[in-house]
């Protein structure tokens, strides 16, 4: 086994752009997706009748999102979408076009997608199993159906979709591997993968990256664990 | 008798789940300091006819009238009454607090939470002087001590006490009860009847749905009994329990054991 060889400055500076290009795919797909899962389980939750098509567009997109791989979503945005004759042609001048040329906007599409699809029908779980109680007694009191869905229902199913959540951070962040499948990208893994490739170690190369993936984890669970504390402690025991 | 202000007022509400016809035209009134029991059998309509009264369940027929003002309603689609200004609602509901059974007191907020939840978000008292008018009804209730507890940590009585000082602190024009000592166990139903009978005393306007026979006695002045969705008899609680004049009230109370 040739640790050393892992060790070797260009080899760990390579490792630091991949962390770096992982961790900045993590955060922005996590932070786009949230707002656009928030959106989507409002309006997979809504009763309203106008709502009715995109609702019905909303619960396709969340089928199709979880109903396929995320490497095949990947796959379909950039060599699908970017290899189109028709984005082609304006992706040097026409603006929504113009991303479509970075690999790196295209993985942070994918990304997006798919966890904005998983983290809406999670929301929207909670959120019906919202103690009917609660919001009866938030409408007894006046508020209008925006402040019940502000005050009440929303407060309660984010604090319980939590566990949940960690979970699909924590996906997400395993998820970013698969960004090695796009040439241009450098994120842990293919910086491993470019280690093996040139100096033929896939044990030290690929455990190297492992023990990167382990570290975040770590933090990412102890955050999370602080959360639930924080904002689930009205479901704990009582400490005595 | 000085003529006190007339603080609610039903009039004929009728109800219907699919084919199932619950209230057949019943209705109340209620003036300042009233404090009126609801009672009857399981399936009778006493609930549902509380909960008409805030529209937490819509009527088919009838009229409210909330301190004066009548609630506009429309027929919708299924045939239901439906608000025709939802604003309108929103400002009656905050006239008409509720305290339920089963509490429903936030979850996720603290004791004070709960209280000055509705005086901050939907009357827009600034938060200074809601967390001081929740401390002075949560000292009414007798609740110390308990404000940054969560309801889950706390006994059915002290949930439902925090329930009654979240409704008080609305400042209310009448009190809706849906039987609030149903779901507790004997020794805390006490301590909720003595906050209950404390508010009477002070002239609150209450409707209180309940089993409580002995409540309805000694702290109500106007007692309804509800029987399949229609009043079979009403009057002042001593004589209508102590002589019931229709059979079906006489059959119920000598269901009851007080």
């Amino acid at each position: 086994m040739r640790w050393e060889v892992v060790f070797q400055p260009q080899n760990l500076a390579l490792y630091a752009e991949g962390l770096t290009t992982t961790l900045w795919l993590l955060g922005t797909s996590l932070l786009a997706g949230g707002v656009l899962a928030l959106l989507c389980a409002l309006v997979l939750t809504s009763s309203s009748r106008a709502l009715m098509p995109l609702r019905w567009l909303t619960s396709a997109y969340t089928y199709c999102l979880r109903g396929t791989p995320l490497l095949i979503q990947v796959y379909l945005i950039y060599y699908g979408l970017a290899q189109l004759e028709f984005v082609q042609s304006r992706w040097d001048a026409v603006w929504p076009w113009t991303y479509f040329k970075e690999a790196l906007f295209c993985a942070w599409l994918a990304f997006t997608l798919n966890t904005a699809a998983y983290t809406a029908e999670m929301l929207a779980g909670a959120m019906r199993e919202t103690s009917a109680g609660e919001i009866e007694a938030a409408q007894a009191m006046g508020m209008s159906h925006a402040k019940v869905l502000a005050r009440v229902v929303l407060p309660s199913a984010m604090r319980r979709t939590l566990p949940a959540y960690s979970n699909e951070v924590v996906m997400m962040l395993h998820s970013t591997s698969l960004a090695s499948a796009v040439p241009a990208i450098t994120d842990i893994t293919s910086a491993a993968s470019r280690i093996y490739a040139r100096f033929f170690l896939p044990f030290e190369a690929y455990l190297f990256a492992a023990a990167i993936y382990l570290s975040i984890t770590f933090v990412l669970v102890m955050g999370f664990r602080w959360a639930e504390k924080h904002f689930l402690g009205y479901l704990a025991p009582q400490r005595a | 008798m000085p003529n006190r202000d007339i603080k609610l007022q039903v009039e004929n509400l009728h109800k219907r789940f699919g084919d199932h016809e619950v209230l057949k035209g019943v209705g109340l009134q209620a003036r300042a300091g009233d404090v009126i029991s609801i009672i009857g059998s399981s399936g009778s309509g006493k609930s549902t006819f509380l909960r008409c009264i805030n529209l937490l369940e819509k009527p088919h027929q009838g009229r409210i009238v909330v301190a004066g003002e009548e609630l506009k309603l429309k027929p919708a689609r299924g045939g239901e009454l439906v608000p025709v200004q939802p604003a309108q609602l929103q400002r009656l509901r905050t006239k008409l607090a509720m305290v339920f059974q089963n509490f429903n007191l936030w979850a996720h907020m603290t004791v004070l939470g709960n209280v000055i939840e509705a005086p901050v978000h939907v009357l827009g008292v600034p938060r200074d002087e809601a967390i001081a008018r929740a401390r002075k009804y949560l000292d009414k209730v007798g609740l110390k001590g308990v404000e940054d507890r969560y309801p889950a940590h706390m006994s059915g009585g002290q949930q439902q006490r925090v329930a009654i000082a979240r409704a008080l602190a609305v400042e209310p024009e009448v009190m809706l009860f849906d039987e609030p000592t149903s779901a507790l166990d004997p020794e805390l139903v006490g301590e909720v009847l003595r906050v209950m009978q404390a508010l009477a005393e002070e002239g609150r306007t209450m409707v209180v749905v309940t089993h409580e026979m002995g409540f309805a006695r000694e702290v109500s002045n106007h007692l309804i009994f509800l029987h399949q969705g229609r009043i079979e008899e009403e009057g002042p609680p001593r004589e209508v329990l102590a002589q019931p004049k229709s059979e079906r009230l006489a059959q119920f109370l000598s269901g009851s054991l007080k």
